[in-house]
């Protein structure tokens, strides 16, 4: 390796032999990231939002962690889980499991498949929780990712090509070192506050793109509104995300 | 080595792609919402294009922030222990990745000036693409049908300075450039670029000098739930 372009402690990448193709999956986030700085160090006593909270029906399983706080916490559970460590999966458990249900159950599944694959993608992140790197994303984007593919591998039987992160075919970025690449990750907490202040007709896009699995094409279909529209409201969402998470 | 390869592209002179996916796509299948072939696409393109990939990673933090904001929902009885009892089971599911870098074309005498296929297309293929059984369309033109879920999914291999007859395209397609490079009314298309085509896009694509231009096409690109766009043209010809 002659420098850090590549995470290699990302590089638990998983295959399976479906019909005799091999199918790289790579199980983590991929490997160069967002733009936004990550400051986990920041202590915990932050005001939590509680326009916020009530709003988004966002619940913490933690009283009195702020959110920040509350990313740290996550990152160090995922982290001893991947130590092996039982307690910290129970913790890590009480708080994703429920979570990954819902997910599962507003992207169709009924009670129990969402109960069934739910505990699959707990036994996925127990397996490969030392994949997870909290330099490059967060304990939920982490998650999510395990979720979204499990979904992807039980409910629609299909296999999801990803970018294997160790790949030498990789294109490195452009001047930039190892050390800065890792520096750079979104805090769940704080997209979670600037999605609630979006407005509601660029927040239901969100929603239909990531709890209704509906592709852009199939938003438009079913709302009526041309292609180029949905396309422009995702594109207001995204700049006023980045301009919240920025100014964070 | 990623570096390794990054200096060989330097040497030819390749660029990063100048061609990118929208936000709509990056969103899409960091969502979950794309088929397996536009999945395929855009995951190789990624391993071309550090800037998608900064943007894409951007939508999977979204993703995490989706899942958090969700409200829990009781989990069934046991819930827990069934999980705790499954912890010291075996993973059953895998075995560790694909072949090593294989090139597109004959390999060259200078390792440097080969172009590796990026994972996860290099699964899919197996083997080098001069090593495929490409079967000829039309002069200058020779394809490799993937077997892949969701849509035609396609390898195109143009002799280097042929030209394809004019066309236009009555759906919606994705195209990746592997190797070579073409020229077309939009520009100037090279290893990474992405172009997506779709209506009636007046086409007459040539390809570059001095290579084959590989490329890998996915037909009928954006919708998984209805086949109402009929029929579908690649870049390169009517079929």
């Amino acid at each position: 390796m002659i420098s850090g372009h590549v995470k290699t402690s990302m590089s638990q990448t998983q295959t399976i032999d479906l019909g005799g193709v091999l199918v790289g999956r790579a199980m983590a986030p991929t490997a160069l990231v967002a733009f936004q700085r990550r400051r986990d160090d920041e202590p915990a006593g932050l005001v939590r939002d509680d326009r916020v909270a009530s709003n988004r029906g966002m619940v913490s399983t933690k009283p009195n962690v702020a959110p920040r706080g509350r990313a740290k916490w996550l990152d160090d559970l995922l982290v001893a889980v991947a130590g092996g460590d039982r307690s910290a999966f129970v913790e890590l458990f009480d708080h994703f499991a429920p979570r990954v249900k819902s997910y599962l159950i507003r992207l169709g599944c009924d009670m129990s498949a969402a109960e069934e694959i739910g505990q699959e993608v707990m036994v996925t992140v127990w397996r490969r929780a030392e994949t997870f790197d909290r330099r490059q994303a967060s304990a939920s984007t982490w998650m999510f990712t395990i979720a979204r593919n499990k979904r992807i591998d039980m409910v629609r039987r299909e296999r999801r090509p990803e970018l294997d992160p160790t790949d030498p075919a990789m294109m490195p970025e452009p001047e930039i070192t190892g050390e800065k690449a890792v520096q750079k990750r979104q805090e769940t907490q704080t997209v979670v506050r600037a999605i609630a202040e979006l407005p509601d007709e660029q927040k239901t896009l969100l929603q239909m793109a990531y709890y209704e699995d509906k592709p852009h094409s199939v938003i438009a279909a079913e709302t009526g509104l041309p292609l180029g529209t949905v396309k422009s409201r995702l594109r207001l969402a995204l700049n006023r995300l980045r301009k919240i998470v920025k100014e964070d | 080595m990623a570096t390794a390869h990054g200096a060989a592209a330097s040497r030819r002179g390749e660029g990063l792609p100048s061609h990118h996916l929208d936000d709509a796509f990056l969103m899409d299948y960091a969502a979950g919402n794309t088929t397996e072939a536009v999945s395929l696409l855009i995951a190789t393109h990624l391993a071309l294009c550090p800037m998608c990939r900064a943007r894409f990673a951007e939508f999977e933090s979204l993703g995490g922030a989706m899942l958090e904001d969700l409200s829990p929902t009781p989990l069934g009885q046991g819930a827990l222990s069934a999980v705790l009892a499954r912890l010291d089971s075996p993973d059953d599911g895998a075995t560790i990745v694909g072949p090593d870098p294989l090139v597109i074309g004959e390999p060259a005498n200078d390792e440097a000036d080969s172009a590796p296929i990026p994972q996860p297309l290099r699964s899919y293929l197996g083997r080098a693409t001069h090593e495929l059984d490409w079967q000829p369309v039309i002069r200058g033109l020779e394809e490799f049908e993937l077997d892949v879920v969701g849509a035609k999914t396609k390898l195109l291999r143009i002799q280097p300075g042929a030209s394809m007859p004019q066309h236009t395209h009555e759906g919606s397609e994705l195209t990746l450039v592997l190797d070579g490079s073409y020229d077309d009314e939009v520009g100037h298309f090279a290893r990474g670029d992405v172009a997506v085509l779709d209506d009636d896009h007046d086409h007459r694509p040539i390809a570059g000098p001095g290579r084959d231009c590989v490329c890998l096409t996915v037909i009928d690109a954006p919708l998984r739930l209805t086949g109402r766009f009929g029929r579908f043209l690649n870049p390169f010809v009517k079929f």
